[in-house]
């Protein structure tokens, strides 16, 4: 079991997000992340998928997500150099003049930012794997209490300089 | 630019798609579509008396003829009763379009009056479904639901017409051309995968070809006929695909799977090149997994690149039609010595045939052994269950003959409107419906469609008072414990009953009297002598259809079984 990438080419009309979501749920596959917006052709959205299997069940999702009507295109991301990012904002409430001084050290160590603040509360925005965030979130929630956290999942694109 | 109204182009449509018959009920959201049919002429409007027999009626036209069955049905509780004929459909792979009519586009979401999501409702269980939104995109809809019901893998396609769109003018064509940009379905063989699977063949000592449905969908029989008879390579079948090549064929070993032949169960799992075409290797082919064709490379051909791989690891896939892949193994067909190979499965014929033994009342195999000895041409349509087992074991078929039934979902209630879709789609092809006392329940108002339509169908009732498939579970894996089989019982009975005694009330319902009701005829069967002059009846009806009730043992069982999870050759012979 391991996680991978797909990104998918589908049309952009409405259904097509519960047709996809659908099948990860009606044949019982992993789905941990799924993201989808309108591309330069405004007929066209592209969805990234995150999904959690093993090598046989992974060839049948590629197969299944071909096979829908809806689907013009899948790309399987395993062997492809990307850029992957996901958007993930976490407040913190009740931060005294100090945590929002180590607020801001942690931010600028995580290369993310703080987008707003007021006496009591700071927000930061972070836009990195999901695996960074990951990372951000465990540390914010091991030094400070009430915290909220929205996370948008991953968007990805191949890479142009195949780093 | 020339305008029509929605309703007068949706019938322009049917009729360039060549549809001549519409099996329609109607209801509040489509009766402008029902007046447009009104003043038809060249479209026939079949009524059957309930939605999802409606669908099973479009699914038997389908099967039997090849051609897109349409079906037409209101809003709401109309939509919904196709839920189950829609997924009967898609698990056998039939094309169909299936039109339900939807409240207008401005009351969707407020929950209206008979106003139901089927796009969503369906969106599981069928090849693709969607709702129109716009009067502009009505014929292109059309169009697209017509070409991605009959090609590919066909199957069944839902399109959801809001009562506004409908009677909207707009455009007046319909489209000549498809072009859908992420349905592309695949054409043509990869010759060179094909001669490696090939190889596999000639290399091999005990080759076996599996043929599933897809060849009958293909309707590749003949092709597939040839090439068994050029490389003298035994067949054995799926239910599916059974009769893609003739039953009385010496090279037909017989139906694989959880009822399958003795001989052809240790066939699939003593050959050592197992060369599958158009089967999806479902449990009920396989049974325990690990243990399925242990001994064999596997050949895998199918025209959805899904199905392979999917549920058994294959050694050669290939992804074609199953007429084009055949078409392409004949070109390089060679004769495999397989004398040695067919001496073995001809022992395990002998040593365990298919026969019923001799029971009290009627024996289901004398009924279908008398199908199969008069009639020459037949189609033959089974419902779910133990009658449908039987049928798929001991029915002969031939070229002249079909047999449709619902092996992916096993739909009770599918036999009687299939029935009837079969004969509305072959007016002089006999059509014999074998059912059991317990399907033909689940649609037993079709009756009063079959009597409308005035159509001869035969309708063979194998009646045991019992669900006769669950009842066999019982009494093989519960300690009989007959839980919820017994048809007869009434609340006076022992709730725990023990099986049936000379205190239990008679059949229920009387299916004789019962056709009467519904103006059709009605013959009860209980000696093996009366199977003959109750068919001869039948026969001289050519107007209405026949229930004929053959009250069978009780204790009959479908034999061999393979219980489910346990290998291919763990089967139960006798009991």
């Amino acid at each position: 079991m391991k996680k991978r990438w797909i990104s998918l080419y589908v049309e952009n009309y409405s259904g097509v997000l519960v047709k996809v979501a659908g099948l990860f749920s009606a044949k019982a596959y992993n789905l941990d992340s799924l993201t989808v917006g309108p591309t330069e052709d405004p007929t066209v959205s592209r969805m990234t998928i995150g999904v959690i299997s093993d090598d046989a069940t992974f060839e049948q999702i590629k197969k299944q997500l071909n096979r829908c009507v809806e689907v013009i295109k899948v790309i399987d991301f395993t062997n492809i150099p990307i850029h992957r990012d996901e958007l993930l904002y976490i407040k913190i409430a009740s931060a005294d003049k100090s945590d929002r001084e180590e607020v801001f050290r942690i931010a600028q160590a995580f290369k993310a930012e703080v987008i707003d603040c007021d006496m009591e509360q700071i927000l930061i925005r972070c836009v990195q794997s999901e695996q960074r965030n990951d990372s951000l979130i465990q540390l914010v929630h091991d030094n400070f209490k009430n915290i909220e956290v929205v996370r948008g999942g991953s968007v990805a694109i191949e890479s142009i300089s195949m780093l | 630019m020339k305008q029509l109204k929605g309703t007068s182009l949706f019938v322009k449509a049917l009729k360039e798609e060549g549809v001549d018959k519409v099996f329609g009920y109607p209801g509040g959201m489509v009766t402008d579509i029902f007046d447009e049919l009104y003043k038809e002429d060249d479209i026939e409007v079949i009524l059957p008396r309930h939605e999802q027999a409606l669908v099973h009626e479009a699914d038997g036209y389908a099967r039997s003829t090849g051609k897109v069955g349409v079906c037409l049905v209101t809003s709401g509780p109309g939509a919904a009763n196709m839920v189950t004929g829609i997924a009967t459909a898609y698990y056998d792979s039939v094309p169909l379009v299936c039109f339900s009519g939807q409240v207008p586009l401005n009351l969707i979401g407020g929950d209206a009056f008979q106003e139901v999501d089927i796009i969503g409702i369906t969106r599981g269980i069928c090849k693709y479904g969607v709702i129109l939104k716009d009067r502009k995109d009505l014929g292109r809809v059309i169009k697209e639901a017509f070409y991605i019901a009959r090609t590919g893998k066909p199957g069944p396609v839902v399109i959801d017409l809001p009562k506004n769109i409908m009677v909207e003018m707009g455009d007046a064509e319909y489209p000549k051309e498809v072009n859908i940009r992420g349905y592309k379905p695949s054409t043509g063989v990869h010759i060179g995968q094909l001669k490696k699977a090939m190889g596999l063949l000639w290399k091999a000592e005990k080759p076996l070809l599996l043929i599933g449905g897809g060849v009958n969908i293909a309707r590749a029989g003949e092709a597939l006929t040839k090439f068994v008879e050029e490389t003298q390579i035994p067949v054995v079948t799926t239910i599916m695909g059974k009769g893609a090549i003739d039953t009385t064929h010496p090279y037909y070993i017989g139906n694989v799977g959880m009822h399958g032949e003795y001989a052809a169960n240790m066939a699939v799992s003593e050959c050592d090149v197992l060369y599958s075409i158009g089967t999806r290797f479902s449990d009920r082919v396989t049974s325990k997994i690990s243990e399925f064709a242990k001994k064999a490379k596997i050949v895998h051909i199918d025209i959805d690149s899904a199905a392979i791989s999917k549920n058994i690891k294959v050694d050669i896939p290939i992804v074609a039609d199953a007429g084009e892949a055949l078409n392409a193994m004949i070109k390089y067909a060679k004769c495999c010595d397989t004398k040695e190979w067919m001496e073995i499965l001809r022992k395990w014929k002998e040593e365990f045939p298919l026969v019923m033994r001799p029971s009290k009342g009627v024996c289901p195999e004398a009924v279908i052994e008398y199908i199969n000895r008069n009639f020459e041409r037949a189609i033959v349509v089974t419902d779910v269950g133990q009658h449908q087992m039987w049928t798929t074991q001991f029915l002969e078929l031939t070229k002249k003959k079909q047999l449709l039934t619902s092996g992916g979902m096993g739909t009770m209630g599918y036999g009687l409107p299939a029935a009837i879709g079969a004969r509305i789609g072959n007016p002089d092809c006999p059509v014999i419906c074998i059912t059991g006392d317990g399907g033909m329940q689940m649609n037993i108002q079709e009756m009063a469609t079959a009597v409308a339509q005035e159509l001869p169908v035969i309708i063979c009732i194998m009646n045991n008072s019992y669900l006769g498939m669950v009842r066999q579970i019982q009494e093989l894996f519960y300690a009989r414990h007959y839980s919820s089989v017994c048809t007869r019982k009434r609340k006076g009975c022992d709730a725990r009953c023990g099986g049936p005694s000379s205190k239990c009330p008679p059949y229920t319902p009387d299916f004789v009297k019962l056709a009467e009701a519904y103006d059709a005829f009605g013959i009860r069967v209980e000696k093996e002598e009366e199977i003959a002059p109750a068919f001869e009846a039948a026969l001289r009806n050519t107007k209405a259809p026949t229930i004929l009730e053959f009250l069978i043992d009780q204790k009959e069982m479908v034999l061999p079984m393979v219980q489910g999870g346990k290998p291919l050759t763990d089967m139960i012979m006798d009991y």
